[in-house]
């Protein structure tokens, strides 16, 4: 063999990449000057950043905590970082967080509302996440009359009462169900469940309570404010505009004429009309209607018009669904013998809901959101409401973004989990079969 | 049983409505509580303080009728109104009275079925300007941009004075005072314009106080008055002269400090009818004739009222003019209680 050799024996070590083809650079050059448009733009958003930068920043730096008044903020700021300077003055979310957070619920009782607020997540996490055991569901269903009383106060029985009626339907109901059908076994439960709420809960109330006094001290709606008001309204009308929805959505699709021309109607009115509109009607319209004298709570006036305007966009959001479903669907579940009903549970609405999530949770930020319109029939929502009554403090009189800023981070807290979660739930019902 | 229902029913709705046609009065007492219609966020009129009570000029009103009606000036419950439902509110029996800075105008008297019972406090427009723009009278205002809160009488008394003196604006709207404000200190507009009362406010609370005047030109009437429901007289009467109660109060220099003092020692027949010691003024509206005294009692007359709210002692630092006593030359003028 001769030793000389026309190939390599070693390797010659690899070349580092071009720098322009590596890392950061490269990033750069394929995500932010790939030509003159992407450059040019990359400068305009680099120089607008730069501006909002220059501007808020210094404002933000300069924020003070502790003071007693907007004055006494300027003074300090003046202090610190000279007669020119501009600054946040945070002292008015320090001195009034809890006005923003609970209206003018009274201090005593705000463990009250800590335990509501705590008790949410715990009636939400077995629908939110089916890993929890199924029994958890009854506290679910109890849930809404323990916020009840909690929030309000009163005496114990008249949830106990109004407990009674439902517990009075639900066995109409599966008495009935099966001679009758569901839906008139549905409304024979109603029926029964109405006529015990107004002639029953009443005397039963004062009875028990004569018998077994169990109170907690009364809270009056004018006390509601702020975000207790905002979830009050917004977990109520999420809550039941669901299945509102998913009632009208079927109605609309119904063969029944008179089901069907309800639903159409009703679901046309109210997406026809502005929310405004209907909660005037909440607020001025319909004292007219009830007989003078009639004191007929308004938030609860406003949050059954704000469900109903939830569940007529829900409605649609799940139409949507169900018409992305093959018709072979619902003929595999005719061929399968079950009836309107069971397809309805079994088949038809868990794919159609699946399809609708991401409206669905679009229509319910959105109407989380709408809450702050309340401030128009006199209710102290967070951002318009609260924020005038701080205002018009002489001590804060001349603030203006840092209540805006404060209630919108809240707002974006709540709402980005909505978001989240929707996400997680699409993500875990993915069956990739397109 | 759907028959039974119907009728239950019926007989609950004319229970309710045999109820509420009773008088207001009634309602009052046997509620135990007067509804009042304040605003919930005009700064030293009507607002919630920290502590969630609510404060303020207008709000005494409303205290000095529950005493003078149901001896406890606490107990009122006071019902947040916006400006587009105050007038609903009170037509449909939501609230007993309306102490919520509303001027007395033909149209709301009138169409809306309202009664204007009493002035409390007469306000007008203004305007007010930074100094550097060199203008010392709203007749030298041709041409500037004026921010102005829409929907109101304000923009309509704007339109009306630029109008009548053939001169020229460029309106910048904004939704409320704290936008106003705001939007004044940050120049988008050379003028902002609202009643004077709230422009003092505002101008107290800016930093550069010292740089901003205030025009001497008042350009509208804006009477704010109490108002009750058309129909129910005696309840007006009720208001209005638990209100005049202060007014004369004031007059004759009864003070909440001195009240039991000059009752014990006044030969003044017109100061004892007035605090029930003679005739029965009290019993002639369905009180008793310690109505006045109560109402006196609750947060002192209306000069006093005055000066804890909005006088020059606080810092909105409001000065008497037209609300003063007519004998010193301003409008607040009790008719005789006799």
């Amino acid at each position: 063999m001769s030793d000389t050799s026309f190939v390599r024996t070693e390797m010659l070590p690899p070349k580092p990449a071009p720098v322009s083809q590596v890392g950061v650079v490269k990033w750069m050059r394929e995500n932010l000057f790939s030509g003159p448009l992407n450059t040019a733009l990359t400068v305009f958003g680099l120089l607008v950043t730069a501006w909002l930068v220059q501007a808020g920043a210094p404002w933000l730096i300069h924020g003070v905590w502790n003071a007693n008044s907007l004055t006494e903020c300027r003074t300090i700021i003046a202090e610190r970082w000279g007669p020119e300077a501009t600054g946040a003055c945070w002292a008015i979310i320090r001195v009034r967080w809890n006005q923003f957070l609970f209206g003018f619920y009274p201090v005593e009782e705000y463990w009250r509302l800590f335990l509501t607020f705590a008790g949410l997540f715990l009636a939400l996490a077995p629908v939110l996440f089916d890993a929890l055991p199924r029994k958890l569901i009854w506290g679910t269903l109890l849930y809404p009359l323990v916020a009840f009383w909690l929030l309000w106060g009163g005496p114990v029985w008249g949830p106990v009462g109004v407990l009674v009626g439902f517990a009075l339907m639900g066995l109409a109901f599966t008495r009935l169900a099966p001679k009758l059908g569901v839906p008139v076994a549905a409304g024979a439960g109603l029926i029964l469940a109405a006529v015990v709420w107004l002639y029953a809960v009443g005397p039963f109330e004062s009875a028990m309570q004569s018998v077994l006094p169990l109170a907690l001290p009364e809270v009056v709606s004018d006390k509601f404010g702020g975000f207790l008001l905002a979830l009050v309204i917004g977990v109520t009308a999420i809550v039941v505009s669901l299945p509102l929805g998913i009632l009208l959505a079927l109605g609309r699709q119904s063969d029944m004429v008179m089901v069907k021309a309800l639903s159409v109607g009703m679901i046309e009115f109210i997406r026809g009309v502005p929310l405004i509109t209907l909660l005037f009607t909440a607020s001025l319209l319909l004292q007219y209607f009830l007989p003078p004298g009639t004191t007929f709570d308004l938030i609860l006036r406003v949050v059954i018009l704000v469900t109903l305007f939830a569940a007529a966009y829900i409605a649609e959001v799940i139409r949507g669904g169900l018409a992305a479903l093959p018709r072979g669907q619902y003929e595999a579940a005719d061929a399968l013998g079950l009836d309107y009903w069971q397809a309805q549970r079994l088949i038809i609405m868990p794919q159609a809901l699946k399809i609708s999530i991401p409206g669905i949770v679009s229509s319910f930020i959105g109407l989380f959101k709408d809450t702050t319109l309340v401030t128009f029939v006199g209710l102290f929502d967070p951002l318009k409401g609260i924020s005038g009554v701080v205002r018009s403090d002489m001590a804060w009189k001349g603030t203006y973004w840092e209540p805006y800023i404060f209630v919108a981070v809240i707002f974006f807290l709540f709402n980005f989990s909505m978001s989240r979660y929707s996400m997680y739930l699409e993500r875990k019902l993915k069956r990739d079969h397109r | 049983m759907k028959k039974s229902v119907f009728f239950g029913t019926v007989a609950l709705v004319a229970l309710v409505a045999g109820a509420a046609s009773a008088s207001t009065l009634d309602d009052v007492k046997a509620r135990g509580q007067l509804i009042c219609g304040v605003n919930p966020g005009l700064t030293g009129f009507g607002a919630p303080d920290a502590n969630g009570n609510y404060q303020g000029f207008d709000v005494a009103a409303c205290k000095a009728v529950a005493a003078a009606v149901l001896g406890d000036p606490m107990k009122v419950q006071y019902k947040a109104l916006t400006g587009e439902t105050r007038f609903t509110a009170l037509a449909s029996g939501e609230v007993d009275m309306l102490a919520r800075n509303s001027t007395w105008t033909f149209g709301r008297d009138t169409e809306l079925a309202l009664d204007f019972v009493a002035v409390n406090y007469y306000d007008g427009q203004g305007f007010m300007v930074n100094k550097s723009l060199g203008v010392s009278s709203a007749k030298e205002l041709d041409g500037a941009t004026v921010c102005v809160q829409t929907g109101t009488t304000t923009e309509m008394n704007l339109a009306d004075y630029f109008k009548s003196n053939n001169m020229t604006y460029t309106p910048v709207n904004i939704a409320d005072d704290a936008e106003g404000q705001q939007k004044f200190l940050a120049g988008a507009c050379d003028s902002y314009t609202t009643d004077a009362s709230g422009l003092a406010a505002s101008r107290a609370t800016m930093p550069n106080a010292a740089d901003i005047v205030i025009l001497p030109e008042i350009i509208s009437k804006e009477p704010l008055a109490l108002a009750v429901r058309h129909g129910d007289n005696n309840w007006g009467d009720i208001v209005r002269w638990s209100f005049y109660a202060l007014v004369a109060a004031e007059e004759y220099g009864i003070t909440k400090a001195n009240l039991e003092e000059v009752a014990a020692s006044t030969q003044n027949p017109e100061i004892r009818r007035l605090l029930g010691l003679e005739g029965d003024m009290g019993k002639k509206i369905g009180l008793d004739n310690d109505f006045a005294k109560r109402a006196i009692m609750a947060s002192g007359n209306y000069g006093e009222i005055f000066e804890a709210n909005i006088g020059a002692s606080t810092s909105i630092g409001l000065a008497r003019g037209l609300n003063a006593q007519w004998t010193q030359g301003g409008l607040m003028y009790a008719p005789p209680f006799r």
